[in-house]
């Protein structure tokens, strides 16, 4: 019954899915995978101690820590938004696509600038409604809803693709610790290396789709008007 | 001290170890600070999450692996018990931010590029990249105290320990996940899988593997809401045995699962904080209406990506 050692991976896939506390499940799913293959619980204690250590490099977003705070707290958001806002003849297409471009500079440094809670809904909304109100006209109810959607979804595209360019970010530091638990020694430059045609393309498609949407929810709300 | 005044230790695993030693102490300092804190409903519970850390990120290298392994169960015990709570939120105000705006302007983007340009001159450079975000992060602040005095140290340690805070446990998830692989790797779990799997895609066909590989990740993670989990798992038992096995580079293939991977995370529910927590604060009417918005993009970065794996393996 070799089977019984992917308990481990049950547990991990019903516990995430069941949204259950997700260190109470790595836990639980190692502890699982230790007691049906027979490893005791000191070996155990020993392999956590020792894995932590050796994946010590992964929490070296806390030194990061103790100058983005500080950042925020000097203006960095404001300074953001100032960029963005000095594009001229904008639409919300192009204020989203900015942000999208902009994001995804400052997500490969590893800055974040607020997100969706610290700048999305209090400066890029804002900004990609007034570029509709400036010409006259009433903002429609279903493009603000669909304005709101594409700013969040160029948030996530961008971090998540472009996150991956920082030398020494969590996932690539997770990638080699991963290979280096299966025998592979891999530099952290090669792995953002290869990323690099994906951010590209990630955020080019992004920012034209949500272009590209933007611009046919336009003539679709406001040509009418005129 | 015999380690840092050692000859035969290269400087960069010195400084890495310092690197280490200060990022201990951020950790440290946060636990300190919750404990004093009397805004905070939890401070014992939240001072010994974030002391045991502190103490294995520090001083793990000394450390006997017993000890680390003891107060890495601590920690998540304390994490496990919900006793980790954020305690006073010092952030600034929209005012004093505007303020310092004003004085400061669009040069906050120096320091703010700083940390990004150092780790990658020192990856360049065949030292640790590590090591060059530790040094970026040291001229950052140099940087910001020279642009306002008000910017102290203790103001640097106040907002790493308040961003800590709020992050909480959830940023100790990538190297639990790297201790459950371990786990894994060490009983063998890799192994069954592979078993399993080889009876329904053939061996040796590397290009199967890799789209099995790639749809796997963004399958599993759709279901777990989580890329990282999703990786140490779909590696262990796909992505070694029916790709990186036949020689394709592991650095490409693994990583770029990885982002096969977030492809997944655009499309689920279950990342509730990328796709449904938006959602509440942007006042949305459709609770889809973020993932809608993401689903052909995700599409094209999928197909994108597996030609692109199968294309440089």
């Amino acid at each position: 019954m070799e089977y019984i050692k992917l308990i481990g991976i049950l547990i991990v896939v019903l516990g995430f899915a069941l949204k259950l506390d997700s260190i109470l499940i790595i836990i639980t799913a190692a502890a699982a995978t230790a007691l049906v293959s027979g490893i005791d619980i000191a070996t155990l204690v020993e392999t956590f101690g020792q894995s932590f250590v050796a994946n010590r490099s992964m929490t070296i977003f806390i030194l990061v820590m103790l100058v983005t705070g500080t950042m925020e707290r000097n203006g960095l958001r404001e300074a953001s938004s100032a960029l963005i806002g000095r594009i001229k003849g904008a639409t919300a297409g192009i204020v989203i696509a900015a942000y999208g471009v902009i994001r995804g500079i400052f997500g490969a440094f590893n800055v974040g600038i607020g997100g969706v809670a610290g700048f999305i809904r209090p400066v890029l909304i804002p900004m990609a409604t007034g570029t509709i109100e400036s010409k006259g006209h009433k903002v429609d109810e279903n493009h603000l809803e669909q304005i709101k959607g594409m700013s969040a979804g160029i948030e996530n595209i961008s971090w998540f693709f472009c996150q991956v360019l920082f030398v020494g970010g969590a996932g690539a530091l997770l990638v080699q610790g991963t290979l280096a638990n299966l025998g592979y020694d891999v530099p952290l430059i090669r792995l953002a290396a290869v990323e690099i045609p994906v951010a590209i393309v990630g955020v080019a498609v992004g920012i034209i789709y949500y272009w590209l949407k933007d611009r046919r929810l336009c003539i679709k709300y406001y040509s009418k008007e005129k | 001290m015999e380690f840092f005044t050692s000859p035969d230790i290269p400087l960069m695993t010195k400084l890495l170890e310092v690197v280490y030693i200060i990022i201990g102490l951020i950790c440290l300092y946060t636990a300190g600070r919750n404990l004093f804190d009397k805004e905070n409903k939890s401070p014992w519970g939240t001072a010994a999450f974030w002391g045991s850390v502190g103490i294995v990120i520090a001083f793990g290298r000394w450390l006997p692996d017993i000890v680390s392994g003891a107060l890495i169960l601590l920690m998540s015990a304390s994490a496990i018990l919900r006793l980790v709570k954020p305690g006073q939120d010092l952030a600034p105000t929209a005012e004093q931010t505007k303020a310092k705006f004003d004085r400061i302007g669009m040069k906050i983007f120096i320091p703010a590029l700083s940390i990004g340009i150092f780790s990658l001159v020192f990856a360049f450079l065949g030292g640790n990249a590590l090591v060059g975000t530790g040094f970026g992060v040291l001229v950052a602040m140099v940087l910001l105290f020279a642009f306002s005095t008000d910017n102290k140290p203790k103001v640097f340690f106040d907002d790493a320990a308040r961003f800590l805070s709020i992050v909480g446990p959830t940023s100790m998830l990538p190297p639990l996940l790297a201790v459950l692989g371990s786990v894994f790797t060490l009983a063998g779990v890799g192994d069954v899988i592979a078993g399993i799997v080889g009876r329904f895609i053939p061996q040796g066909n590397v290009n199967i593997g890799i789209v099995v590989y790639a749809l796997g990740m963004m399958l599993f993670t759709m279901i777990m809401g989580n890329a990282f989990a999703a990786i140490t798992v779909m590696t262990v038992g796909i992505g070694a045995p029916f790709v990186l096995a036949y020689g394709a580079d592991p650095a490409a293939i693994v990583m770029l699962a990885l982002t096969c991977g977030y492809c997944g995370t655009l499309l689920t529910p279950m990342a509730a904080n990328f796709n449904i927590v938006p959602v509440a604060i942007l006042d949305m009417k459709d609770k889809m209406g973020v993932i809608k918005n993401q689903i052909l993009p995700a599409v094209i970065m999928i197909v994108f990506q597996i030609i692109y794996m199968i294309l440089i393996k």
